[in-house]
């Protein structure tokens, strides 16, 4: 942080919904007094006023998908001091990682009548596998409290507490009953990041990893366990494949079980 | 400033306070406007390829995806094709509960756009976060309207970016009448500030500019249609929705990522969005609305695309007084969804999104995966008709200094609140005097 002045603070989007820097202006009630303690220098949705870098903190929302996103994504990273991703986008490829599984000529052939004007790059990646992150915030989307966790920690100068535990601990406290084992509905509430508040299973649904693989989670096992309980093998690999489906831990966890004989 | 025999282009890498991220480019030559495009880079997903594949039953969760301010709009367009395909019909407190959480995306929007994207523009200022110094009043009571509609979406959803109640047949859950009580009162002065920003809206200046619009929306026998109904223009068109892709063609141009609607018969622009769905369906308001509509000093049908922030002001109260009526009346839906046996089978739905209308159709087979989808959202219907108006414009303001023209642009796109990330599934301002 600067010795004297307000932290200066950019926020950036690549691929993605919006939704996570939405969240910032879902801060209703917190964000005219973050706008007092930062200079928002850069967030092209809120403002037209554009101050350039160096920043001290840049968010960044969105996948990197084309050329451009990976020169964006460079830049950015030179201009900031810290740089922290947001989102399931720009932790793990995103929902559009789906297609790295994919033949991307055949998807742009199936939606664009001239495939010529489309430049995409093949895979739909995080933002770690091109440069480095200071810190990162999970969730599709994530969650204001978690946001607002982050913004005040950097504006007093301390370090973020988000929780390390799972989506299982949360069900616990809020007193839901395990919807996997009295009803046995698939849910990857045991090996998923903790954030959400365990909404889905409060639903009667089961969780389907917004908040991505929670750290040293073992998806292998609980796979093993649904697999147990009659869930079905395409059925385990959808909820593999989803939001977060291109992190090292889901993805292998689907690579195995699709080399189970039948 | 472009001089007599003076050929360039004007850029605008980026246009601000829109969603998602596009530009402007201004072609100019020997004086004179060659072409004006909405350059739209943002990087496309392929939704409609990656969902092929997927279980009928994921795709209200991924196509929320597709836009982190509508994500019910696209819930609700999915979820309705695919009950068309399987022969369902939720019943009509089901009904009623998705028109409420489509109520509350619209009042969340809505305020959204008036107070932060839109406002800044009439005050001669970059953004309502330098309008809060000057209005703190008006900018505080643009949050709390933007936060009534997310708190009555997560009453619903469970949460309002990406809600996660809303399933085939129904919900995953439905809220019990007491806890949309509790939202009553705040929706009462929620009510009350809706009324305020209509006379806030209508009394700020407005350019005199009149193009001829097509104003395309749902119509509705019984009601200010948002959920269903036939697709009506104010030049005789009514088809039913299934005709649409009969009727509307998707054009894919170079300079975008997003694909572009026009009439297909003639191949003309049209408009849709609280602008279009005012002039077709003024007479269905709520009588609130429809009082304030009338007393704002605007004769209806407008097509005045400035005046689409008034337009945008009135449905934001007509959404307060919808949902009121709702809470209301409301039971609980019982059961919470239907249950439904799968089948082969192909349907279709259109909803009106906040920003217009949106499209969606799916065909599955008898296990419910899916074959093939189409998604149309409402920016890519408007791009045609933004660039048109672009057109009509610039040759009145060529004259002046780059900066202005480009400024003047941007506040005419800001008009039709586009959704870039929705339309790719991007906007750049590029001006070419070459």
């Amino acid at each position: 942080m600067p010795a004297n002045g307000k932290p200066r603070i950019a926020v950036f989007k690549l691929a993605s919904c919006d939704g996570c820097q939405l969240q910032m202006l879902n801060l209703e009630d917190e964000l005219l007094a973050i706008a007092e303690q930062v200079e928002i220098c850069y967030f092209l949705e809120a403002r037209s006023q554009i101050l350039d870098g160096p920043y001290d903190v840049s968010l960044v929302e969105g996948s990197v998908t084309t050329e451009h996103d990976l020169d964006r994504v460079r830049e950015i990273r030179r201009k900031s001091q810290m740089l922290i991703t947001i989102g399931a986008c720009a932790n793990t490829g995103g929902i559009q990682a789906l297609r790295n599984m994919q033949d991307v000529d055949e998807y742009t052939r199936a939606i664009y009548a001239n495939p010529a004007y489309i430049h995409a790059l093949s895979q739909s990646s995080p933002v770690a596998a091109h440069v480095t992150v200071d810190f990162a915030i999970n969730g599709c989307p994530i969650s204001r409290e978690q946001l607002l966790e982050v913004l005040t920690s950097l504006i007093i100068g301390r370090q973020p507490k988000l929780p390390a535990h799972s989506v299982c601990v949360e069900c616990k406290r809020n007193g839901t009953v395990c919807v996997l084992v009295t009803r046995g509905i698939a849910c990857l509430g045991p090996v998923t990041h903790a954030g959400c508040g365990a909404l889905c299973p409060s639903f009667g649904r089961g969780c389907f990893a917004c908040y991505g693989p929670m750290e040293s989670a073992h998806p292998d096992s609980l796979c093993q366990n649904l697999a147990a309980r009659g869930v079905t093998r395409p059925e385990i690999l959808s909820l593999l494949n989803g939001f977060t489906g291109w992190t090292e831990e889901f993805r292998s966890a689907a690579e195995k079980l699709e080399k189970v004989p039948t | 400033m472009i001089a007599a025999n003076e050929t360039r282009t004007i850029r605008l890498e980026s246009m601000t306070r829109v969603e998602g991220e596009g530009g402007l480019r201004i072609e100019v030559h020997d004086g004179r406007l060659r072409d004006v495009k909405v350059d739209v880079f943002e990087a496309p997903r392929f939704f409609e390829a990656f969902l092929r594949g997927r279980s009928i039953r994921e795709v209200p969760d991924l196509t929320a995806r597709i836009c982190g301010i509508c994500p019910a709009a696209h819930q609700m367009s999915s979820v309705q094709a695919i009950e068309t395909a399987l022969g369902i019909t939720p019943g009509p407190e089901t009904r009623a509960l998705r028109r409420l959480l489509y109520c509350g995306e619209w009042i969340e929007s809505h305020a959204l756009h008036i107070y932060f994207l839109q406002a800044p523009d009439f005050f001669g200022m970059e953004s309502s976060l330098t309008l809060g110094k000057s209005h703190p009043d008006v900018v505080r009571q643009g949050l709390e309207l933007k936060k009534m509609g997310n708190d009555l979406m997560t009453a619903i959803g469970g949460r309002s970016v990406h809600p996660i109640s809303v399933c085939i047949g129904g919900f995953w859950r439905v809220p019990r009448r007491n806890e949309l009580l509790e939202l009553r009162p705040r929706l009462e002065w929620a009510l009350q500030a809706s009324i305020n920003t209509v006379k806030f809206v209508s009394g700020l200046e407005r350019p005199d500019f009149a193009p001829n619009y097509e104003c395309v929306a749902l119509s509705h026998p019984r009601e200010y249609a948002i959920n269903d109904g036939s697709i009506a223009s104010q030049v005789g068109l009514d088809i039913p929705v299934r005709d649409f892709e009969h009727v509307f063609l998707e054009e894919h141009v170079a300079h975008s990522t997003a694909l572009h609607s026009v009439r297909a018969d003639r191949g003309t622009s049209y408009l849709v969005g609280p602008l279009a769905r005012m002039n077709l369906n003024y007479s269905q308001l709520p009588p609130g609305a429809r009082n304030a509509a009338k007393e704002c000093g605007i004769a209806w049908p407008c097509f005045n695309p400035y005046a689409g922030i008034v337009a945008r002001a009135v449905e934001l109260l007509m959404a307060c007084e919808e949902s009121l009526r709702i809470i209301e009346s409301y039971t609980e839906p019982e059961p919470a969804r239907l249950e439904y046996a799968l089948r082969a089978g192909e349907g279709c739905a259109a909803t009106e999104a906040p920003r217009g209308l949106l499209y969606h159709r799916y065909r599955f087979n008898d296990q419910g995966v899916v074959q093939s989808a189409r998604i149309v959202p409402p920016t890519c219907q408007n791009y045609r008709r933004i660039e048109d108006d672009l057109r009509l414009m610039l040759p009145g303001i060529l004259e002046r200094p780059d900066a202005e023209i480009v400024d003047a642009c941007e506040k005419l796109v800001r008009n039709y609140d586009p959704c870039i990330s929705c339309s790719t599934h991007a906007v750049r301002v590029h001006i070419i005097r070459d």
